[in-house]
């Protein structure tokens, strides 16, 4: 049988994204939004030759912290893998990720600055 | 948690507004319009039902779906930045629904006069969550001319939902659309209304 037969350029890509997580489709750990915060340890005190290609990646883009789906958009990965990578660089203690700070949303202040600023545009 | 990580003097705050409408009604133009425009991919595993609505005999059968979404980000000030989503159109995609509503400040329904019809789940989407919209009418040219009251009578809204006309490719257009949402979701704040819904 020969390749060509199976593999089209509908085929999509030929190592499923998943395949970066292991197969596994669902993080581990307390769940993060869409615009939690990520932020990764200064990576010189890790050895980039003992990390995956992703992880690296991650990290570089982090240095200033960005949101889970800032991150997505910019490493072009699907979120749910992205969610997958960030909750094991979390165990591994090479990121942090911070919720967003969704309770000032109430605080009607905040909203005229919004409001200003988007004026402004 | 691991000692070490970034620490700032204060969390910025992340302002998430969706943007929603049928097929063609905008959503993209109006994304792009105000904010730097990002494609998001998310791919995610069918749940059951869907695997069996979608198998075909003969044909392997597909676990996962890829979604692309219209992202764009507006930053304000260092602590403060403006997320827009646009959300995916087709209903199968709607598990994405539920978690871009989650924590968002409100919504933007683009309408099409042509395609009125085609905003209805999206208003009954919001109704139901208690998540402050407005309805952005997208005045195609061509299509003819409605005035806001003729649209909030088809859609059936409630009194206090505005609507406005916008053209969705202009900036400002667009910009003042999201300044009538962020004013509304002030007023609901104030009278009290949305705090459960936050």
């Amino acid at each position: 049988m020969r390749d060509d037969q199976w593999l089209d350029r509908d085929a999509g890509p030929v190592v499923r994204p998943y395949a970066l997580t292991g197969g596994r489709t669902r993080p581990t750990g307390e769940s993060f939004d869409l615009l939690a915060l990520v932020g990764s340890i200064d990576s010189n005190t890790v050895d980039p030759m003992l990390l995956e290609p992703e992880y690296f990646e991650v990290m570089r883009l982090c240095r200033r912290p960005m949101s889970v789906a800032d991150l997505a958009s910019d490493l072009d990965l699907p979120l749910g893998v992205v969610r997958i990578l960030l909750s094991d660089m979390r165990e591994r203690g090479l990121i942090t990720i911070r919720h967003p700070a969704r309770t000032r949303l109430t605080d009607p202040q905040v909203l005229k600055d919004v409001a200003d600023a988007l004026r402004r545009l | 948690m691991p000692s070490a990580g970034f620490e700032l003097d204060v969390s910025p705050v992340s302002i998430k507004i969706l943007i929603a409408g049928g097929f063609g009604a905008g959503k993209t133009t109006m994304v792009g319009s105000v904010s730097e425009i990002k494609p998001l991919r998310t791919e995610e595993v069918l749940s059951e039902p869907s695997i069996l609505v979608d198998a075909l005999d003969g044909v392997e059968q597909k676990t996962t779906t890829t979604v692309a979404m219209d992202f764009g980000r507006i930053t304000v000030r260092d602590d403060l930045v403006v997320y827009l989503f646009g959300t995916p159109g087709q209903h199968r995609f709607w598990f994405m629904w539920d978690e871009l509503a989650l924590g968002a400040l409100g919504a933007v329904v683009m309408a099409d006069t042509r395609r009125l019809a085609d905003s209805f789940p999206s208003v009954d989407y919001f109704e139901r969550r208690g998540l402050p919209f407005v309805v952005a009418v997208n005045c195609f040219e061509g299509a003819k001319r409605f005035r806001p009251e003729a649209v909030r009578t088809a859609l059936d809204l409630n009194p206090g939902v505005p609507v406005v006309l916008c053209d969705a490719r202009q900036r400002s257009s667009s910009r003042d659309v999201l300044v009538t949402l962020v004013e509304y979701a002030i007023k609901l704040i104030s009278d009290n209304e949305v705090m459960s819904a936050i």
